[in-house]
């Protein structure tokens, strides 16, 4: 009965997320498939506790579901002001169609050739005591491959680098994103005062419980950015301009702190990024808190986008 | 318990069907963004079903969307506004529609409107 | 005991989810169905998750369910406000 009920619950969950995909691609205009989209997300979370993978849901909640849908949304309110959003809504993209299938297609083969690993894979449930941390997750992306958790700091830096410029000479000097303004003492002001606070214990919350526990740096950062782009979409904060030494400290923090610790260990314990094993601990939970810091600050600036002055069309 | 449990988050993701009708259709654009809010509301209450039925930690899931679930629709009623960066409530409503003059059947009228752009299916 | 008061709240709050989706469905004005969704919906997740609450394991876990429906109603509350006022002046703009 139970078993029958699980298999039931899938399958529901499947024909919707299959079904909410095909109404993104499928229905005309901009708006509904974003809305689409944002639904898209929230489903996906859903899927991913489903499917054990709590860390991942974790990550599909506060993107997918939060950020995403900001970021989508600000874009089509900026075409339909730019009167260009019912161009978009023309003709088939093949193209487009053509690589979706041809992708979908090849995760489908892959799928059915890659054996299946077994959980947790034994060379992790052997290796795992020696990490530092009881999270498996959190153990793979700080210890066993840090490398690759290295890089990708770095990407979202040079990302962020790309938007900022797209931002004009005369608008360097003024603050990030566009100059957002709500009424005093009105729903959206109290809001951004309220929410903010919550969602900061919820975000260290995440990356504290992240050593054990589902979580860690890239939930709690986007947690934290999330949170902190409602204070300014409320207009309760102000986004700094490019410059301020504090907030360009906060970006290369996580990188930065990150690669000491790769280089401390090519010097103490033999090899770059080698945690030392009685240090793995209290280094891995440094490194984390370092990078949620980098994080939180370039996504957040990564959605407000490069610095425009008022009037800019 | 747990067959209980899961019927009632297959119940809830039915009914989150009914919402994704009201997605597809609009007409209003505020129509589309509350129905998603419908879905986020119950995907919510599924993984709080799901914290019971398989794993506790699915409730920081639920904890983590609830937080996050306005800042869509904040997105939303920003771009809304003329400079796409103010607040619907920053400039009183015009007065003829004020919320005092609103009949039914003048609802009606501009869910008519609205839905016009959808229906324009062929002249592409 | 316990099991039978998270079959009762859970069953209540299935009630009000099909409850809003119906509203969310048949009410006729952009207005009404907003007034439908955000209360009943939020009323049945409340009610799902005092039902969980009763098998919870510990009373972080009940502190967890509780902060999540104080989360929804606050989201849910600005959220209604909000997009009713930018209904409202999409009309009056368009």
């Amino acid at each position: 009965m139970t078993a029958a009920l699980g298999l039931a619950l899938d399958a529901a969950l499947c024909a919707l997320i299959l079904g909410v995909a095909l109404a993104v691609v499928a229905g005309r205009g901009v708006f509904r498939a974003v809305v689409f989209f944002i639904v898209y997300g929230l489903l996906a979370a859903v899927a991913w506790v489903r499917l054990d993978a709590v860390n991942v849901a974790l990550a599909e909640a506060a993107i997918g579901a939060g950020l995403t849908g900001v970021l989508l949304l600000a874009a089509h309110g900026r075409l339909r002001r730019a009167e260009a959003a019912q161009d978009l809504a023309h003709g088939m993209p093949w193209s487009a169609a053509l690589a979706g299938g041809a992708l979908a297609a090849a995760l489908g083969w892959a799928w059915f050739e890659m054996p299946i690993p077994v959980e947790p894979g034994p060379e992790l449930a052997e290796a795992l005591p020696r990490a530092g941390v009881g999270n498996p997750v959190t153990a793979v992306l700080l210890n066993f491959r840090a490398w690759d958790t290295l890089l990708e700091s770095i990407v979202l830096l040079a990302a962020l680098i790309g938007v900022w410029m797209l931002a004009r000479e005369g608008d360097w000097r003024e603050p990030l994103g566009r100059p957002q303004h709500a009424r005093p003492g009105g729903v959206m002001a109290g809001f951004g005062r309220v929410l903010p606070p919550v969602g900061l214990l919820v975000g260290v919350w995440l990356v504290w419980a992240g050593a054990d526990h589902p979580g860690g740096a890239f939930q709690g950062g986007t947690v934290l950015a999330a949170v902190g782009l409602v204070a300014v979409l409320a207009g309760v904060i102000r986004p700094p301009w490019i410059g301020a030494p504090l907030w360009q400290g906060a970006l290369v923090l996580g990188p930065a702190v990150f690669l000491l610790a790769g280089i401390a260990g090519a010097v103490l314990a033999g090899g770059f990024l080698t945690l030392p094993e009685g240090f793995a601990k209290p280094a891995i939970v440094t490194i984390e808190v370092a990078l949620t810091v980098s994080i939180a600050v370039t996504l957040a600036f990564l959605v407000l986008g490069p610095p425009e002055a008022e009037g800019a069309g | 318990m747990t067959a209980w449990l899961s019927f009632v988050a297959i119940g809830v993701l039915a009914s989150l069907a009914g919402a994704l009708w009201r997605v597809w259709r609009g007409p209003a654009p505020a129509d589309r963004m509350m129905a998603a809010q419908l879905v986020g509301t119950g995907g919510v209450a599924v993984l709080i079903l799901l914290a019971a039925v398989q794993d506790w930690a699915a409730l920081d899931v639920a904890v983590a969307l609830a937080l996050l679930a306005a800042l869509a629709a904040v997105g939303f009623v920003k771009a809304g506004t003329p400079d796409g960066a103010g607040d619907p409530e920053e400039e009183a409503p015009p007065a003829d529609m004020q919320l005092s003059a609103m009949t039914p059947d003048a609802a009606a009228q501009v869910g008519r409107t609205r839905r016009d752009p959808d229906r324009r299916r062929g002249d592409g | 005991m316990a099991d039978l008061a998270t079959l009762l709240f859970t069953a209540l709050g299935l009630v009000f989810f099909a409850a809003g989706t119906v509203g969310l469905i048949r009410f006729p004005d952009t207005f009404s169905r907003l007034h439908a969704l955000t209360k009943a919906d939020n009323l049945g997740l409340g009610f799902i998750a005092l039902g969980v609450a009763f098998q919870a394991e510990s009373w972080a876990q009940v502190a967890r369910i509780a902060l999540i429906w104080v989360l929804a109603l606050l989201a849910a509350g600005a959220v209604a406000q909000l997009v009713a006022r930018a209904a409202l002046m999409r009309r009056g703009g368009a």
